[in-house]
C-alpha cells in the first residue's frame, strides 16, 4: 500500500468532512475560474466590439467619448461634422472606404443609426467577422429599417412589422415621427456588440424626419412635408455625427490621424479604434481585477478550511499514526501521508471546481447571451488558468505541511502510546 | 559481565558480526544500566539490567503506572534512555539514527497494544500485511512471497479463518478478534521478537486464555521472543519466566510500590 492509498483510504473513512472540505474548494475554484473566464471574455468581446476600422473621426472631444457614441452607443456627440469635410476624407486616395454615422433618434430605448450601404459592407467585428443578415435585406427604400438581433427579440418584431422613431432618446418619448412609420426589412444575425441593440436606417430617412424639424422645433401641423412629398426633396445631409475610415494601406493611418487632428476649418479628432479600446478597457480591468482579488481570497478561505479539517483531524488521529509508527513507519511517512490528504483535497477540489465552473457557464449562456449580450466562450484551460489551478494546488501543499509537521512532531513525542 | 557500558564505545554495536557473550548475535532483548525520565519529571526508570534470551517467553508485570510501556517504548527505540544502553539482537539503538531506527523495529518487532490496534478505514487482511508495507525486510521473510496468503494462514491460525470475517470492517469486529487480528499482524513476516503491551486487558476471562493460548502456539512455531507485559499476575503461569518490574526498576518514585 503505498502512502498514496493510504491517504487516500483515509480520506474516505472521514468522507463527510472530506467532501465538505472539498466542496468548499471545488466553489471557490469555480468563482476564480468563472471570474477569470468572464474576465477574459469581457475583454475579447471588448476587443471584439469593432475591427478592420482604422480610424474614427468625429467634432473634437475626448478620445473615450468619441468611441463611446460611436461604437458603444453610449453617451452622446458634442458636435457634428460636415458633409463636406466628411466628403473630403471620403474622397481621399489613401481611404479606401468610410462609413458614416449619424445618431440622434431613438426606437423605444433603442438608438437609431443613421448610415449608408457601406455599414453592411465594411463593418467588422470579433476579428474581421462580416455583419450577416439573419433574414431579410439592406435597407433599399428610403423608409426601411435594418434591426440588430436584440432590437428585433426584445420587441419581438418580424420582417415587415411597421416601426416609428422617437425623436431624440428617451426611453419614452412624446415626439414621434409618427408620420413617417419605417418598415422592417431586415434582421441582422447576432454579434455580440452594440450593433444588436441598434435600428439602422438610410442618411436620406434621417434627413426626411427630420424635414418638420428645423432649429429643434417642430413644424406646426399644417406646414408639415408628408411622407412621399419628402420622397422628392434633397436629403443630403448638411451633417453626420462621426463616421469609419478604413485605409487603402494601413501604415497611412497616422498621416491620415494627423491631417484630421490638425484639419483647420472645423475642430476634428480622429482616434484608433485598438488604442481607444485598450485605454478604456484600462479603466474597467479594474474593476475586474478588484472582483479577480475577491475570488482569490475566497480560494483562501477555502484551503483555511482544509487547513482546519486536516488540523483538527490530527488528534482523533494520534493513534493511527502511532500504529503506523509501531509497524515500521517513519516520521516521514507521516508527514508524507498528511501532505498528501492535502494534495489530494486540493487536486479534487480543483477538478471538481473546474467541472462546476464549466457546468454552470453551460447553463448560464443562454441567459447571458440573450440578456447582456454577453457571449462567454468558455474554451479550453489556457496556459495561465493552468497555471492559476496549479497555484492552488501548490498553496496547498505548502498549507499540508503545517499538519504534517504538526503530526510528525506528535508521533515523535507519543511515540508508540497509545492515548484513548 | 565485563562488558563495556557506555553503548557508543561497545565493539559489538560497531560491528554486528563480532561475537557477543550472551548468544550467538546477542541476546534478544539487553537492556544496561538503563536511565529514563520524561522531560520535567523525576527518573521513572532506572534498571541496571534485564536480559530475554532469543526465543524465550517473557511475562513482565507490574502495577499500572509503573512505567511497564514506558520501558516497551525505550526498547522498540521509540523514547531515548538518557542513560544506558538497549540492545535488541546484538544492535545498540542508540547508534542508530531515528529513521534506522524506526526501520530497525519495522524489521524485527511485532507490536500488539491494549486496545484499537487496528487501522480502522483498513480491511482485516490490509491490517495483516500493514508491516509488510513499510519493511521490505518483513516483507521479504514471507513464505513464497505471497502476503495474503500468509496473512490467511496466520489469521487462522489465530483461529479468525472464516471468510467472512475476513470481508468485515476491522471496526465491526470484537474486541478478542481485534486482538487477534493485531497478533497477525506483529507476527507477520517472522520478526524475531514480539512485544504485547496488556494486549488481553480488554478482554474478558475466557477470551483472554483463548487469545493466549493462540498467540503462545504461533510464538512457539516461529520461534518468536515474546516480551508479554500485563498487571494480570494471574496469567504469569504460561511463560518460561516472569519478571516484576518493582524488581528490576531501581527508580524510588517509580509508581506504586508492587
Ligand atoms: N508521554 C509522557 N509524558 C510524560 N509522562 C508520561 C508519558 N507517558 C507516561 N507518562 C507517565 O509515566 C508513568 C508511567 O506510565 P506508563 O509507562 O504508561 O505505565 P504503565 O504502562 O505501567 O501503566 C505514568 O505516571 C505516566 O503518567
Ligand atoms: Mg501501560
Amino acid at each position: 500500500m503505498k502512502t498514496l492509498t493510504l491517504a487516500f483510504r483515509s480520506l474516505r473513512n472521514r468522507r463527510t468532512t472530506a467532501l465538505l472540505t472539498l466542496a468548499a474548494i471545488a466553489v471557490s475554484v469555480a468563482l476564480l475560474l468563472g471570474v477569470q473566464k468572464t474576465r477574459t471574455a469581457a475583454r475579447e468581446g471588448f476587443a471584439n466590439t469593432v475591427s478592420g476600422v482604422d480610424l474614427i473621426v468625429g467634432a473634437r472631444s475626448g478620445q473615450l467619448n468619441l468611441l463611446l457614441y460611436s461604437v458603444f452607443r453610449v453617451g452622446d456627440a458634442t458636435a457634428n461634422v460636415s458633409w463636406e469635410t466628411y466628403q473630403k476624407v471620403a474622397g481621399r486616395s489613401d481611404v479606401a472606404w468610410t462609413i458614416p454615422l449619424s445618431l440622434g433618434d431613438s426606437h423605444r430605448g433603442f438608438r437609431v443609426l443613421g448610415t449608408n450601404l457601406d455599414y453592411f459592407r465594411h463593418y467588422r467585428f470579433a476579428g474581421g467577422r462580416d455583419l450577416t443578415f439573419e433574414t431579410g435585406k439592406p435597407f433599399s427604400d428610403l423608409y426601411d429599417a435594418v434591426l440588430g438581433a436584440e432590437v428585433a427579440q426584445q420587441l419581438g418584431y418580424r420582417l415587415g412589422d411597421p416601426i416609428v422613431i422617437a425623436h431624440g432618446l428617451g426611453k419614452v418619448s412624446f415626439a414621434n415621427h409618427e408620420d413617417k412609420p419605417f418598415r422592417i426589412v431586415g434582421i441582422l444575425a447576432r454579434t455580440g456588440t452594440p450593433v444588436d441593440r441598434t435600428v439602422h436606417v438610410s442618411l436620406e430617412a434621417l434627413t426626411a424626419i427630420h424635414l418638420d424639424w428645423q432649429s429643434g422645433m417642430r413644424a406646426l401641423p399644417g406646414a408639415r412635408v408628408d411622407a412621399e412629398t419628402a420622397r422628392t426633396m434633397a436629403l443630403t445631409p448638411t451633417s453626420i455625427t462621426a463616421f469609419m475610415v478604413g485605409m487603402e494601406n494601413r501604415v497611412m493611418t497616422f498621416g491620415l490621424q494627423r491631417a484630421v487632428n490638425e484639419y483647420r476649418q472645423e475642430a476634428l479628432l480622429a482616434i484608433i479604434p485598438g488604442v481607444a479600446l485598450t485605454q478604456l478597457w484600462n479603466l474597467v480591468g479594474i474593476a475586474d481585477t478588484a472582483l479577480m482579488i475577491i475570488a482569490a481570497f475566497v480560494v483562501l478561505a477555502g484551503l483555511l478550511g482544509m487547513l482546519t479539517a486536516i488540523l483538527t483531524s490530527l488528534n482523533e488521529r494520534r493513534r493511527e499514526m502511532a500504529i503506523l509508527r509501531s509497524v515500521g513507519a517513519q516520521p516521514r511517512h507521516v508527514f508524507t501521508l498528511l501532505i498528501t490528504e492535502a494534495g489530494l483535497l486540493a487536486t479534487g477540489g480543483v477538478a471538481a471546481g473546474v467541472a462546476l465552473c464549466y457546468g454552470l457557464i453551460a447553463a448560464a449562456r443562454p441567459l447571458l447571451e440573450r440578456r447582456f449580450g454577453i457571449f462567454l466562450e468558455p474554451g479550453g484551460l489556457t496556459g495561465y488558468d493552468m497555471a492559476l489551478l496549479g497555484a492552488i494546488i501548490l498553496a496547498a501543499l505548502l498549507m499540508g505541511a503545517l499538519p504534517a509537521w504538526r503530526a510528525y512532531r506528535n508521533t515523535l513525542s507519543d511515540g508508540l502510546t497509545l492515548r484513548v | 559481565m565485563n562488558r563495556p557500558t557506555r553503548p557508543d564505545a561497545d565493539p559489538a554495536a560497531a560491528d554486528p558480526a563480532a561475537p557477543d557473550p550472551s548468544g550467538a548475535q546477542g541476546a534478544a532483548i539487553d537492556v544496561r544500566d538503563l536511565l529514563f525520565a520524561y522531560p520535567r519529571k523525576p527518573p521513572l526508570l532506572d534498571v541496571p539490567s534485564m536480559v530475554v534470551a532469543r526465543g524465550e517467553r517473557v511475562f513482565l508485570r507490574g502495577p499500572s503506572g509503573s512505567g511497564k510501556s514506558t520501558l516497551l517504548g525505550l526498547i522498540g527505540g521509540v523514547l531515548v534512555p538518557q542513560r544506558g544502553s538497549v540492545r535488541l539482537l546484538g544492535t545498540d539503538l542508540a547508534t542508530l539514527s531515528p529513521s534506522a531506527r524506526d526501520r530497525f523495529r519495522g524489521e524485527h518487532l511485532g507490536f500488539i497494544f491494549q486496545m484499537f490496534n487496528l487501522i480502522p478505514y483498513l480491511g482485516v487482511l490490509e491490517n495483516v500485511i500493514l508491516p509488510a508495507q513499510f519493511s521490505p525486510a518483513r516483507a521479504a521473510r514471507v513464505a513464497g512471497g505471497d502476503l495474503a496468503a500468509e496473512g490467511r494462514r496466520l489469521l487462522g491460525a489465530l483461529g479468525l479463518g472464516s471468510a467472512d470475517l475476513l470481508s468485515r470492517p476491522v471496526t465491526e469486529l470484537s474486541i478478542g478478534q481485534q486482538q487477534r487480528v493485531a497478533a497477525a499482524r506483529a507476527l507477520l513476516g517472522r520478526p524475531e521478537v514480539l512485544v504485547a503491551d496488556e494486549p488481553t486487558s480488554a478482554l474478558d476471562h475466557d477470551a483472554r486464555g483463548q487469545f493466549l493460548q493462540l498467540l503462545m502456539d504461533e510464538c512457539r512455531a516461529q520461534g518468536t521472543t515474546l516480551l508479554f507485559v500485563s498487571h494480570d499476575t494471574s496469567l504469569g503461569g504460561l511463560f518460561d519466566r516472569v519478571l516484576s518490574l518493582a524488581d528490576l526498576n531501581r527508580a524510588i518514585d517509580a509508581g506504586v510500590a508492587a
